[in-house]
């Protein structure tokens, strides 16, 4: 089993490093690229004797407690 | 009284603090490493600046699941006096021991260089012997110090008097310029609601004596040891 967490910085929160990207890609002749941000990705094996839901439980609380931080980002999770 | 400095791998101001502890304020100081969990034998514990684990996932995150920050939390819990300095700042943070979060600078730059900070409270057991309003000039050395909370936060922080250091200029103005990193609302420090924790991203700890720039940062050392001298 495989858990996939997506983790975003909250809508609001200032992006310099998407900034700095975005600003990039325009020198690079990209036109229409209104915004970037840039957030992480994580792929978690989990043992194959996990159940979904049981897998699903673990990688949400993994995303919750340490992988995002509450007061800037955002997370979403993904198992398969 | 005796203080203890906390040493993650990757700690790197730790010998700066225990220096300033052990020569400037004269007082008994141990270092402890972050798998101690017993903090007994102390009044104050310093965290200090670094690259706590290498800052891997956030700086400060790994830190702050460390067996001594559930050691620090009881610590501060009981009323003991913490000081975070950079990344023992953003550690704090990360542990929910202060609000807010400090993430990458406006700029994207590593800055490493001295900064005006005006004392925006000496209600705090880490300035009362400052004057409000007294520009201090201590070195900074950071990549992620632009605090960042939510309104609500914000407006607690305000109404509680809980800013304790804000970027300025000599003159001791905020404005724009002087605000090395984006900080919201200038914001280098803040303390906990019991006051008794206090976070900063400038390290006093490197600014006690005059051959090193500036020795405004004894102040703070100063303080703290009449508070424990007090309460004892």
């Amino acid at each position: 089993m495989k858990a996939k967490v997506y983790v975003t910085l909250k809508p609001g929160v200032l992006d310099p490093q998407g900034k700095a990207i975005q600003h990039s890609v325009g020198l690079l002749g990209y036109d229409g690229v209104a915004d970037v941000r840039q957030g992480k990705y994580f792929e978690i094996a989990l043992d194959a004797g996990l159940d979904e839901a049981r897998a699903r439980e673990t990688a949400e609380r993994m995303a919750r407690d340490v992988l995002s931080n509450p007061v800037i980002e955002d997370y979403r999770v993904e198992v398969e | 009284m005796k203080f203890g400095v906390i040493v993650f791998p990757g700690s790197n101001c730790d010998h700066d603090a225990y220096h300033v502890i052990s020569k400037h304020v004269g007082q008994p100081v141990d270092f402890v490493w972050h798998r101690e969990t017993d903090l007994s034998a102390y009044d104050a514990v310093i965290i200090p600046g670094g690259f706590s684990y290498g800052d891997y996932l956030r700086a400060g995150a790994l830190a702050s699941f460390s067996p001594v920050m559930a050691s620090v939390k009881e610590f501060a819990g009981r009323g003991g006096f913490v000081l975070g300095i950079c990344n023992g700042f953003q550690i704090l943070c990360e542990s929910g021991l202060l609000p807010g979060a400090l993430i990458r600078n406006r700029e994207l730059h590593f800055i490493c260089q001295h900064v005006n900070v005006r004392v925006e409270t000496t209600e705090t057991p880490f300035t009362h012997e400052l004057r409000a309003g007294q520009v201090l000039s201590l070195p900074v050395a950071h990549a992620e110090g632009n605090y960042v909370c939510d309104d609500e936060t914000f407006e607690e922080l305000r109404s509680e008097d809980r800013v304790v250091f804000r970027y300025c200029d000599p003159a001791g103005e905020s404005g724009e310029p002087s605000n090395i990193n984006g900080s919201r609302d200038h914001i280098a420090g803040i303390c906990s609601r019991e006051r008794n924790v206090l976070g900063l991203m400038p390290h006093p700890e490197r600014a006690c004596e005059d051959l090193l720039g500036s020795s405004d940062g004894s102040g703070l050392f100063r303080s703290l040891a009449a508070t424990l001298a007090a309460v004892r």
